[in-house]
């Protein structure tokens, strides 16, 4: 296995330096409320960096997933599991407001990051990508070399700097310098599936992001691939938030530190809606559920 | 009860004659479109090698049919072909740039937009030989007979061409490319020009090579614009006087030959120039298309 290289860096000054402190629009008046509603024993020591309050997202005018309140804590990995349609794909792309590029999307609710409404109008949809970056299901490589594949996000965003270093750094935090050293000009499109995932999550890091959101990120990998991509992800969390949607719930079990269960809910007009049933510590999902619907997906019952 | 126990015999005789006939009906339709292509390409080949020289290419027009070459014709095609290429580009690639990636298709002018495009592309060649005529040579923009003027009509008349080659080949890049994009922090308009069109380039090349192909062999749009048939000099700018190789070809054609002027095999010779031209267009376009097709 590949060394793993990282930069324990300090967060705070980081944050400051890139401008990530301060608030994406003028509103802020999200600000106050972080967390006070439904912060239980467990969650008392944990710093929001999502507040989700009742968030809807439908398409077109269908509902595909409502009523989500949850906090997703900074530092953290939180998963999001449940049957398919639940919603969890649409919920984790309303973070960086992916769910704008797809016509008739709709959100509902406040979903604030580090207090500030995602959704409010000044704030555009450009910036706050740039900070909460995303992994997709199926490894989207860029038809580049590995190389422009790292440093097209950098270059788009005009960050200073030596891109060389940008590029290295981003493909060792990624766990892949090693692998790709003596072939950054090659199309990346010769990479194994798993290489190209931890490339689409080096591409990511290279733009310094503050949150990586992934959808399914292994569900095309195999299980070797699999586990160098959640020993990459427990490393990336001493630096950044994650939230993971899977499939699979050992690695729900495996990496996360909350867990989210979603489920399937007939609405009006016998509408087919998500709506999350229980979101507590993983391991509190995975042994003592208070929802017996969550247990017997957990146990494998049902789903 | 089925044929399960029997033994696999031939088949019924009626059924395996029909099958025959159809075969035999098929390669009997391929043969006599074969056959037509063949007749026509020996006889011009048989008329026109002997006068398909160098000579040729480097003479101009002359009334003593011996002297004549194309050399007037073949450089206004080349010129007529660049301006309309310098027009399709851009007015073809932005097109589908818009229809692709920001018409929003429930709004009726968009589908409208789209609608005429699929029209404009099958409506006669005449046609725009007159909205050349009425708008570019006088109306509005009074260019006259010039090459401006026919490479701008040309170019009307295949951008419909280009803008479907466009759209489909923007269409081929997969939408997880735009998300892997979007989702770097990168705006539309950078998403569009540094990873879509890139992408889409082989496609939008093979199309703008296969528009030209069909804009170099039009005559009756130029005819109309006001190519001239007889010319002795070669275009010198934009505002130049003009004639092309399909008008050339038609003009030694309609007169009349005798035994001291004989023009049919300067015709020949043309049509074997322009045809050279063609196929040399058409396998730049293969090429392209299978050395630089991305495989997603």
């Amino acid at each position: 296995m590949a060394e793993r290289v990282t930069e324990p860096r300090d967060r705070q000054q980081d944050e400051e330096a890139r401008g990530l402190a301060r608030p994406l629009g003028v509103r802020s008046d999200a600000s106050g409320r972080a967390g006070d509603e439904t912060a239980g024993p467990a969650q008392a020591a944990r710093q929001a960096i999502f507040e989700l309050r009742d968030v809807a997202v439908a398409y077109s005018g269908k509902p595909a997933v409502r009523g989500v309140s949850f906090d997703i804590g900074k530092n953290e990995i939180t998963a999001l599991i449940g049957p398919s349609g639940c919603g969890k794909s649409t919920l984790i792309r309303c973070l960086n407001r992916m769910n704008d590029l797809i016509p008739g999307a709709t959100v509902e609710g406040t979903v604030a990051y580090h207090g500030q409404d995602l959704y409010a109008p000044q704030v555009d949809a450009v910036e706050v990508r740039k900070r909460i970056g995303m992994v997709f299901q199926k490894p989207n490589p860029f038809p580049k070399s590995i190389y422009d594949n790292v440093a097209f996000g950098p270059r788009v965003l005009g960050m200073k700097g030596n891109m060389d270093q940008i590029v290295q750094s981003a493909l060792e935090r990624a766990a892949l310098w090693d692998e790709v050293k003596d072939r950054l000009k090659t199309n990346a499109f010769g990479m194994s599936g798993g290489q190209q995932q931890r490339l689409c999550i080096a591409r990511c890091l290279a733009v310094e992001p503050d949150v990586l959101l992934m959808d399914e990120p292994c569900s095309a990998l195999d299980p070797i691939s699999t586990g160098k991509i959640e020993d990459l992800m427990l490393d990336l969390k001493r630096e950044y938030s994650i939230v993971i949607v899977t499939h699979n719930m050992q690695q729900a079990a495996r990496v996360s530190d909350r867990t989210a269960f979603f489920t399937v809910e007939l609405g009006d007009q016998e509408h087919r809606s998500g709506r999350v049933v229980e979101f507590d510590d993983t391991a509190t999902i995975f042994t003592n559920p208070s929802d017996p619907r969550t247990e017997a997906y957990v146990t494998g019952k049902v789903g | 009860m089925s044929a399960h126990g029997q033994a696999i015999g031939r088949a019924d005789p009626k059924r395996r004659a029909k099958d025959r006939g159809f075969l035999a009906l098929l390669i009997v339709c391929v043969g006599i479109s074969v056959a037509l292509l063949g007749v026509l390409l020996v006889d011009i080949v048989t008329d026109g090698i002997p006068r398909l020289n160098f000579d040729f290419i480097t003479s101009f027009s002359s009334i003593n049919a011996d002297q004549s070459g194309i050399q007037a014709a073949f450089w206004g095609t080349i010129w007529l072909m660049g301006v309309c290429a310098l027009f399709i580009v851009p007015v073809g690639v932005a097109t589908a740039v818009y229809l692709e990636e920001y018409a929003d298709e429930t709004r009726w002018y968009n589908r409208l937009i789209e609608l005429n495009i699929q029209n404009l592309a099958a409506v006669p060649s005449i046609v725009y030989g007159i909205l050349g005529l009425a708008f570019l040579v006088r109306g509005p923009l009074s260019l006259g007979p010039t090459v401006l003027a026919g490479g701008l009509t040309l170019g009307l008349l295949v951008l419909p061409v280009v803008i479907i080659a466009a759209r489909e080949a923007i269409r081929a890049v997969p939408p997880s490319i735009r998300e892997g994009s979007m989702a770097l922090g990168a705006t539309q308009w950078q998403t569009i020009w540094k990873q879509v069109l890139p992408a889409s380039i082989p496609g939008i090349a093979t199309g703008v090579i296969l528009a030209l192909s069909r804009a170099i062999g039009e005559t009756a749009p130029l005819i109309v614009v006001g190519a001239a048939t007889f010319i002795a000099f070669n275009p010198d700018g934009l505002d130049s006087f003009f004639t092309a190789m399909p008008i050339q070809i038609f003009d030694w054609i309609s007169r009349p030959s005798n035994d001291v002027n004989d023009y049919l095999p300067l015709a020949a010779a043309g049509i074997l120039l322009l045809m050279i031209m063609l196929l040399l267009m058409n396998s730049i376009a293969i090429w392209l298309r299978n050395r630089y097709e991305q495989k997603w």
